[in-house]
């Protein structure tokens, strides 16, 4: 699958751990510097495990499965994805601003499962910053998704408003500065 | 009136450009429905059962009279020479073509009005009461917060896939007339013990298949705060509302599940991170909007006028519509106007594009060009002079908008039913229609007083038929049309929940229950009892043993 990070489609970097894969001892599959995403549910069964490990981690969580869960577990890994099992399950958006805004997560937030391009727009402003997308529609197309609206009434995690009562005279100067 | 800064003109014109794009992708096949179909939700593009159906938003029921000329026009150029205003303070056309969309949206721009977020699962057009900066109970105007919400609402990267939509309303008078108990939150401005101004907040109320009223869960949030805890409520609602059942979703569900209290902590203990924040409202900001919605310059006059006086004296139709559809003002001299959109026998809400330009010029000639659109699917001139009176009249008689049933049985909230629907079960304009005929006898109208019957096609309960006094529901009984009555239901301060009367009636036979009911309700009320009241004392009994007599 494509993945779009800092308006570029590259080759993810990033292995998932098999749902089935034995990890004993840091010392069988997968190899030990492999940047590796895991589930929450592989995570509490082999923390210690994935812990020895000399590669990266990512944590890959349902839309049930709340940040707030584990909250002080964040600070092992470097990558977090949020699933989007449907577009129209926004749970996600919360999640991403919680992890932003409230966990201090500065690592890579990565949005995965039904992603689309219209959706993009507002998985940014929550702090996503990496996109996993079955399309394969020109990263122009993408480019053009996220900037078509450029007036943002509300704070969130990817800055301030620009326009409207929130943005106030900073912001809207801000957003003429932008153009 | 709130005008757009370059802002908001800038907002809606990008809204604009990015949706003509996803048009020309649609009609050049490179978007499926399916795919298309979330992206002109997010439009207000439904497709109904006939043709695609646009809803425009009225931001908090307010428009100038070049906001309603421009409706009109697009009602004539782009529709069938009509517009249908909902009971969410939006209008809606039936017939617009896919193609012409774009330009219609182009066209509202130009004079600050769009479609956006008046369907999808998100924050809907914000409603607000119809009397707003004109009725003498009004502590502020609500129109102020309607607005800051609007901007803080647009487009939210966080609340754009709600489990479910999510509908906010706000009065600012204790006598309510905006149903803020009926909504997903209603904002009631109110004074705390110290004097300040700040909110009651109200959440989980609603109508559909799961009629609750609403429970206040804050009793006073102060102004700076507004919209810190509604993101805090939001957040709450996003995370934990059910997305398994469509029927569940509402946050009422997930109040009703939580329990009150418990929901309540939950909203308080995430604003207590986002309070104090970014969402602060700072006092100049609400100051600046608060001066768009400054009084206007109202003449310094007497409480009454001679010339309006003795028209009222001499003519008694006259005299009858000002007694049902003129309503006190706070300003001496002044009086609000309410033009019925429900004649006899006619489609309730609807409006031609020559009566829309009626009314804008009246607007503009007569109320400081303002028009307010009320959720019961009727037109409010807010500010008209005693002495004008007349001259309103007058015009609105020569243009059908004089029918004086405010408030009265033919003034029935009906939603669009079988006859355009595709949820329906029923149709529900026609039967409103029907007792708009049956009781075609105004002065008996008025004899009978105030009396809200509202009707819904299906259980989703867009006609209100839960809170009307008397409510009828659509049912489908083997493919048959069956309607099932309620008694006892409000939409006011007192909101409650109407109760079944007992089995359902036949298309031919809901008129003459309807007509058995208010007979019944007429031969037991005492002095001006209002039917609530005559309701609440002799119970349902009596209404039931009429109506299943002869059965």
């Amino acid at each position: 699958m494509p993945l779009l990070k800092d308006g570029q489609a590259i080759d993810d970097p990033w292995a998932a751990l098999p749902e089935t894969a034995p990890v004993q001892d840091g010392t069988t599959e997968p190899a030990l510097d492999v940047d590796l995403i895991v589930t929450l549910d592989q995570w509490r069964a082999k923390r210690e495990a994935l812990l020895q490990r000399n590669g990266r981690l990512g944590l890959r969580l349902r839309s049930d499965q709340s940040p707030a869960e584990i909250a002080s577990d964040l600070a092992h890994f470097d990558l977090i994805a949020l699933e989007f099992p449907k577009f129209t399950d926004g749970r996600a958006y919360s999640y991403a601003r919680l992890l932003r805004e409230r966990h201090g997560f500065s690592g890579e937030l990565r949005a995965v499962g039904n992603v689309l391009r219209d959706q993009l727009f507002f998985m940014l402003r929550c702090g996503f910053d990496s996109f996993e997308v079955a399309s394969h529609e020109s990263i122009a197309a993408w480019h053009a998704a996220i900037s078509e609206v450029t007036v943002l009434y509300q704070p969130a995690g990817s800055g301030p408003a620009t326009g409207g009562v929130l943005g106030g005279p900073l912001g809207r100067a801000r957003a003429v500065a932008a153009e | 009136m709130y005008r757009y800064d370059e802002f908001d003109s800038a907002f809606v014109k990008q809204r604009v450009t990015q949706f003509r794009g996803q048009v020309a992708r649609r009609l050049a096949g490179e978007l499926s429905e399916d795919e298309f179909k979330p992206l002109r939700l997010m439009n207000g593009l439904y497709l109904q059962l006939h043709a695609y159906m646009l809803r425009v938003a009225i931001p908090y029921g307010t428009l100038s009279s070049r906001q309603m000329r421009k409706l009109a026009h697009i009602a004539r150029t782009y529709d069938r020479g009509y517009g249908h205003f909902t009971t969410r303070q939006n209008i809606q056309y039936n017939w617009p073509k896919l193609e012409d969309v774009p330009e219609i949206l182009e066209e509202l721009a130009e004079v600050e009005m769009h479609a956006i977020q008046t369907s999808g699962n998100c924050i809907r057009n914000v409603t607000a009461d119809h009397f707003a900066g004109a009725s003498a109970d009004e502590i502020e105007d609500p129109r102020i917060y309607a607005e800051i919400i609007r901007q803080w609402s647009s487009l939210h990267p966080e609340f754009s896939f709600l489990p479910r939509k999510f509908k906010i309303a706000i009065t600012g008078a204790p006598n309510d007339r905006a149903a803020v108990r009926l909504h997903d939150i209603g904002l009631q401005l109110c004074r705390n013990d110290a004097g300040a101004v700040g909110f009651e907040v109200i959440v989980g109320g609603g109508q559909g298949r799961t009629p609750i009223i609403g429970t206040t869960i804050r009793k006073f949030l102060p102004k700076a705060h507004l919209l810190s805890y509604l993101e805090a409520i939001l957040r709450v609602y996003n995370q934990l509302g059910r997305r398994d059942n469509l029927y569940k979703a509402r946050i009422k569900i997930l109040l009703q599940q939580t329990g009150a209290e418990a929901f309540a902590r939950q909203v308080e203990e995430e604003w207590v991170h986002l309070k104090d924040g970014a969402l602060t409202l700072p006092a100049e900001e609400i100051e600046r909007i608060e001066a768009y919605f400054a009084p206007p310059a109202f003449e310094g006059l007497p409480p009454s006028d001679p010339a309006f006086d003795v028209r009222r004296f001499e003519d008694r139709d006259f005299a009858r519509w000002v007694r049902s559809n003129v309503a006190a003002h706070k300003q001496s001299g002044y009086a609000i106007v309410s033009i019925s959109l429900k004649p006899e026998g006619e489609a309730p809400g609807d409006a031609s594009a020559a009566q829309m330009e009626a009314v804008a010029d009246l607007a503009e000639a007569y109320s400081f060009d303002e028009v307010l659109v009320s959720h019961e699917q009727n037109l409010v001139l807010p500010h008209v002079k005693l002495s004008d009176l007349p001259k309103v009249w007058d015009k609105l008689v020569a243009f059908g908008l004089a029918t004086p049933n405010i408030g009265l049985v033919s003034d029935i909230i009906a939603c669009p039913g079988l006859d355009y629907c595709n949820l329906a079960n029923a149709r529900s304009i026609p039967v409103a229609q029907r007792i708009s005929q049956r009781f075609r006898d105004l002065n008996r109208q008025h004899e009978i007083g105030d009396l809200k019957i509202k009707i819904s096609g299906c259980i989703n309960a867009c006609g209100h038929h839960h809170v009307g006094h008397i409510g009828i529901l659509g049912v489908d009984k083997k493919g048959e049309e069956f309607y099932q009555i309620t008694l006892g239901g409000s939409a006011d301060e007192n909101a409650a929940i109407g109760k079944i009367v007992g089995p359902a009636f036949s298309y031919d036979d809901v008129v003459d229950a309807v007509d058995s009911i208010v007979d019944t309700y007429l031969g037991l009320r005492q002095d001006n009892e209002k039917f609530n009241d005559t309701y609440a004392r002799v119970g349902i009994t009596p209404f039931k043993e009429k109506l299943y007599a002869a059965a």
